[in-house]
């Protein structure tokens, strides 16, 4: 109780570190009124605007009042759908978390076979294969992942829509897009941590007892391979949302990443801000979970 | 003399990245045309092998100009980009994880701290933000690159510097009356020398990539210097009718990440024995 009460507090911390970035962003180009104002805005009005938003007061006054709204959820109005930025950005979540899911789903089909078949054929040709593909899947930029589904699967055979977010069927080809580093890269480190987990002692016991190949692999030596498995599964959420806003904007799909993008061509800086805060905050509040299931799958961290 | 035994894969990385880099130098000699030239009566020409009438090896693009010139002038940017960010956040990376290790106490939990919150942010979200409020630029770019990564460096470069601190090596030049700086730079940081190596070349693949998913998204360097990210955003919109425009610097991209990568695997196994073979 105690260690998850230390773990959330540290995770407020975190994010009250991320809404100061957010805070010190607009002070980056110098003047947070020529950064915070609307393309086309003249000299009087920025002027008038400097005052509007409170921005002709000392700086920790602003800092103050930003963080004080900031954890209320309130960043301000989107200057470009004249409605809360905050609400703007978190009507966008569900679409990139449903996108997130098939993502991990797509890796997890790929990763586990495809690790487990090579680490028991350690060396072998399917190993070769394995490590060839995991090498591949690391070097294949997403965007040209996307693009070569949409040629094979769109445009050449026709199955599924190349944009869009209508259906279950416009979640396949991004979810594949945004799933397939961490399909490779989850695929090397179940191998490597399987192949080190069936050179153990344990795992010669358990042949010495008797017990079938099959038994050994998938009771004994997979569920010790699985712990860093699961730690680099949490570690993976950055990178699938960042992953879903390239994806998003190939497939023109209506996720929060895209709104990003699109926010930073009309220069609607409270959007950005909304963005980069719920993000973080998904980041945070998924390896927390990770952090838990990780004690409740390890007993030996239970224990200590 | 011992042989260095290079392994295949080594090698064939070896072949791709001295032919890329080659690519870049050479680009004014090697390139057919120049790669902002237009010719929009050959607009959208496929492939010379692929039914292209004008002759170009891979295509044009929207605007007629050769794809081929423009794929051999972007590796430019990515190279410069991706060595420039790996240098500067290494040497952010690696100074602040000297600091933390060292120094520890105030030093290494104001710099965990925040390199907690930093990486609570996805990289690409941060780019994102910081390029929203920045105007696009090669140093911008290179500044961003370096923000996202140095805590990869500090990271690793801590956890080396935790253990050499208490080493008896350690412990015999501050008998002899050493200065912390002369200690950290002449028996710490030399100790470090082959993770921060393995993590170097690791993290230039993951740069490269980067600056072209930045690219994409229209945050990289503004046109009309070509680059990769660009060239495949700006083909997109052609990608049922002319998969050619954006199908070939996309493959640039993974040729150069495959090349890097092959070597960084390489290096890890030669610098990591522990890690061998897995």
């Amino acid at each position: 109780m105690t260690y998850l009460f230390q773990r959330l507090a540290q995770g407020i911390l975190v994010l009250l570190g991320v809404t100061t970035i957010v805070f010190g962003l607009t002070f980056l180009s110098g003047d947070p009124a020529v950064t915070l104002a609307p393309l086309n805005t003249t000299r009087e009005e920025l002027e008038l605007f400097r005052q509007r938003m409170g921005l002709d007061r000392p700086v920790p006054v602003q800092y103050a009042d930003f963080i004080a709204s900031a954890v209320q959820g309130d960043f301000g109005e989107s200057f470009r759908y004249h409605e809360p930025a905050m609400g703007v950005v978190l009507e966008r979540v569900p679409a990139t978390l449903r996108l997130t899911v098939v993502a991990i789903l797509f890796s997890l089909l790929v990763s586990v076979p495809l690790g487990v078949l090579a680490a028991v054929h350690h060396n072998g040709p399917i190993d070769a294969i394995a490590r060839f593909l995991a090498l591949l899947g690391q070097s294949v930029p997403s965007f040209l992942l996307g693009i070569v589904l949409i040629l094979v699967f769109a445009v050449g055979l026709r199955w599924l829509p190349s944009s869009g977010g209508a259906g279950w069927q416009s979640l396949i080809l991004p979810g594949i897009t945004v799933g397939g580093f961490s399909a490779a890269l989850l695929t090397r480190v179940l191998r490597s941590s399987l192949i080190e987990a069936l050179g153990q002692e344990y795992v010669r016991t358990a042949y010495a007892k008797g017990l079938s190949r099959r038994a050994v692999v998938l009771r004994h030596a997979l569920r010790n391979a699985a712990l860093p498995f699961v730690t680099l599964l949490g570690l993976q959420v950055g990178f699938l949302l960042s992953g879903a806003i390239v994806a998003e904007t190939i497939f023109s799909y209506p996720g929060m990443g895209r709104l990003a993008v699109e926010a930073i061509a009309t220069k609607d800086i409270p959007v950005v801000q909304a963005f980069v805060t719920v993000a973080a905050a998904i980041v945070v509040l998924v390896n927390l979970g990770v952090d838990l299931a990780y004690r409740a799958i390890d007993p030996r961290i239970r224990l200590s | 003399m011992t042989r260095v035994r290079l392994p295949a894969t080594a090698v064939a990385g070896i072949v791709i990245l001295v032919a890329i880099v080659l690519f870049a130098l050479l680009a004014d000699a090697i390139a057919p045309r120049s790669p902002e030239a237009q010719r929009l009566v050959e607009r959208l020409d496929p492939p010379a092998w692929a039914g292209g009438v004008h002759g170009y090896v891979l295509g044009t693009d929207h605007l007629g100009r050769d794809i081929l010139s423009r794929v051999i002038y972007g590796s430019r940017v990515s190279l410069t980009v991706g060595l420039a960010g790996v240098a500067l956040s290494g040497a952010v990376g690696v100074t602040l994880g000297l600091a933390a290790g060292y120094l520890g106490r105030r030093w290494d939990a104001v710099i965990m701290r925040i390199a907690d919150v930093q990486q609570a942010i996805p990289s690409l979200v941060l780019a994102i933000a910081v390029v929203a409020v920045l105007r696009p630029s090669i140093v911008n770019l290179i500044v961003v690159l370096a923000v996202t990564a140095w805590v990869s460096f500090a990271r690793v470069v801590r956890s080396e510097v935790l253990s050499l601190r208490e080493s008896l090596f350690v412990e015999a030049a501050r008998v002899v009356g050493a200065r912390d700086l002369r200690i950290v730079a002449r028996h710490i940081l030399p100790n470090t020398a082959a993770s921060i190596i393995v993590i170097a070349s690791l993290m230039i693949a993951n740069m490269i990539l980067f600056e072209a998913s930045l690219s994409f998204l229209g945050l990289g360097v503004p046109p009309p210097t070509p680059s990769w990210g660009r060239m495949v955003f700006e083909g997109l919109e052609y990608v049922s009718t002319a998969w050619w425009v954006p199908l070939f610097p996309g493959v640039a991209v993974m040729l150069t990440v495959l090349g890097t990568n092959l070597l960084g695997d390489w290096l890890r196994d030669a610098l990591d024995p522990r890690q061998r073979g897995r």
